[in-house]
């Protein structure tokens, strides 16, 4: 599906590009929050491919306007101009866990499947499944506030899982969370990527949890927010965040975000 | 090899989600226990402030101030103990409940529908929000005139006035409820695939019923407030009504039996308010709203 920023956006049934499901495109992709003096560049001119099943992780300073770029791969915004152009179905994942408080885990995993349409049986079934996948069998009846901060954010992946979507978008999702903790996650959305599908762009502002888990690492320049140059990692999975070549990579990756930040600064 | 360097990764993993399983276990309680503490921790200070009242209240009937009319707390509750024995409070008090409830079940019907047609369409709101909260302060007994001359003496009338007086606070609880649905819960839900009616099933209207039951707790008070003032403006033949029956004793300057009657209203109110606040607290509860969750 297409859309674009000067045109009235016709929302409904999303049509998938030529069998191909999970791609995202963005074309020259700017994005300004209000109007004449006071209005903010947030984006400016992106151009960005991900292919189908790639994990991208998007890296800048604060106000590079990542969270929009995901906003407006999400639907949630329009682009001010440009073209942005997603195949599949998308499914987000915040800073926040932003799990319903009054549900349990499990409801909350269960309201995902409901919401496409999946019958009582079904959805019980697959959101077991699911929270066994996310290690969280035997706390499906915990309410969200019953729950460690990492055990919450694992509810919400699987919730994220539980949409069926080709394109998960993650907004930070384990800054919130102390090293430890992280490091753990990182393992598992590991194990949950390598028996799916799905193409995953990953806004985060830590550079080694950048290589520790993307194909690829795009550097975005603050306000407003360009791509400035993109580095391909090529290490070998299973990766660890405080091994040799992901340290490497991201001393490189660093000193490049550093460059551009004392840029801005002049 | 030392042995800290051969532990492998997965084993690491499964030691943290160990430790963090642990740390999400809450800690067996002894419950029987528990509960009579704190039972207890709540009702001392009520006796307490019962006891003093009654104490001032013997000190003011001793001190001689109105000796005549002033009654005696002793003789008070003797009067309200015999009344408890005859029919006619106890019917009088099933006829003053039956109102409560059906003009509060009007009052909630009203409100909500009002306040989900209010909270959901900009226009209706620019035209009647502001009228919504001037509603919510004014006195109710003001409007008994204009009730009377419309539905005479009637049960009819008392009804009206009690779902003037609440449904404009149980309106506002839903509209404040929606409101103030957090916006990141929104994005969610959207992304989700919520959309009209499942998003106000799933997640809207759950997630502002906190707010929905304050506003319900309010209309409460308020429905009660209009309902007593008006069973003692609107006294209707055989109907016997704790309003009526304060506004007999008042007739027949019975101090005893008004304050009696005070009492029993006092009691009637807080009980019902009780009830508000273990809902409001279970609510709290499951949402890890309180400290002690």
């Amino acid at each position: 599906m297409v859309r674009q920023g000067n045109a009235m956006t016709v929302t409904g049934q999303r049509p998938t590009v030529e069998g191909v499901t999970g791609a995202v495109q963005l074309k020259s992709v700017s994005k300004v929050f209000g109007r004449g003096r006071s209005a903010i560049r947030a984006l400016d001119q992106i151009s960005l491919e991900v292919p189908p099943g790639e994990f991208t992780c998007l890296i800048g300073a604060s106000g590079c306007g990542k969270s929009t770029l995901l906003n407006l791969v999400a639907e949630l915004e329009q682009p001010t101009s440009g073209e942005v152009s997603v195949s599949g179905r998308v499914a987000l994942m915040f800073q926040e866990p932003a799990l319903f408080p009054w549900l349990t885990a499990a409801g909350n995993v269960e309201l995902a499947f409901k919401a496409r349409g999946a019958g009582r049986a079904e959805r019980r079934e697959r959101t077991a499944e699911l929270l066994d996948t996310v290690n969280l069998a035997g706390f499906g009846g915990k309410r969200p506030h019953e729950l460690s901060g990492g055990m919450r954010q694992r509810a919400a992946l699987a919730r994220a899982l539980a949409q069926e979507a080709d394109v998960l978008l993650m907004d930070e999702p384990f800054g919130a969370l102390d090293a430890m903790t992280r490091d753990l996650l990182h393992d598992e959305l590991d194990r949950v990527c390598a028996g799916r599908q799905l193409t995953i762009i990953f806004v985060t502002h830590n550079v080694r949890e950048a290589v520790r888990l993307g194909d690829r690492v795009v550097v975005l320049s603050s306000r407003p927010g360009r791509v400035i140059d993109e580095f391909a990692v090529p290490i070998e999975h299973p990766r660890r965040i405080d091994s040799a070549p992901v340290a490497e990579l991201a001393g490189r990756i660093t000193d490049r975000l550093r460059e551009e930040m004392s840029h801005g600064a002049r | 090899m030392a042995p800290g360097e051969r532990r492998s990764v997965p084993a690491y993993a499964e030691r943290l989600a160990w430790l963090e399983a642990q740390e999400a276990q809450t800690p067996p309680e002894q419950r029987g226990r528990r509960l009579a503490v704190r039972g207890w921790a709540a009702l001392w200070p009520k006796v307490l402030a019962i006891a003093i009242v009654l104490a001032i209240w013997q000190l003011i009937h001793v001190s001689g101030w109105k000796k005549l009319i002033f009654p005696a707390p002793g003789a008070t509750l003797a009067d309200l103990w015999d009344q408890l024995h005859t029919g006619l409070l106890w019917r009088a008090i099933g006829i003053t409940s039956e109102r409560a409830v059906i003009g509060f079940a009007l009052a909630v019907v009203i409100g909500a529908v009002i306040g989900a047609l209010v909270s959901g369409i900009a226009p209706l709101r620019a035209a009647v929000g502001s009228l919504i909260t001037g509603l919510q302060t004014m006195p109710s007994i003001a409007w008994f005139p204009f009730a009377i001359i419309l539905f005479g003496i009637s049960t009819t009338t008392i009804l009206f006035v009690i779902v003037l007086g609440a449904a404009p606070s149980i309106a506002n609880g839903l509209i404040a409820g929606v409101d103030y649905t957090p916006p990141l819960l929104l994005r969610a839900g959207k992304m989700m695939g919520l959309r009209r009616l499942s998003l106000y099933r799933y997640l809207i209207l759950p997630a502002s019923l906190p707010a929905f039951v304050a506003g319900l707790k309010q209309g409460w008070a308020f429905s009660w407030r209009s309902l007593v003032a008006g069973e003692l403006l609107v006294i209707i033949a055989n109907q016997p009504s704790l309003g009526a029956l304060l506004s007999t004793d008042q007739d027949q300057a019975d101090m005893q039996g008004a304050t009696s009657i005070i009492i029993v209203i006092l009691i009637l109110g807080i009980i019902v308010d009780m009830l508000f606040g273990v809902a409001d607290r279970a609510i709290r509860r499951r949402w890890g709203l309180t400290g002690t969750a």
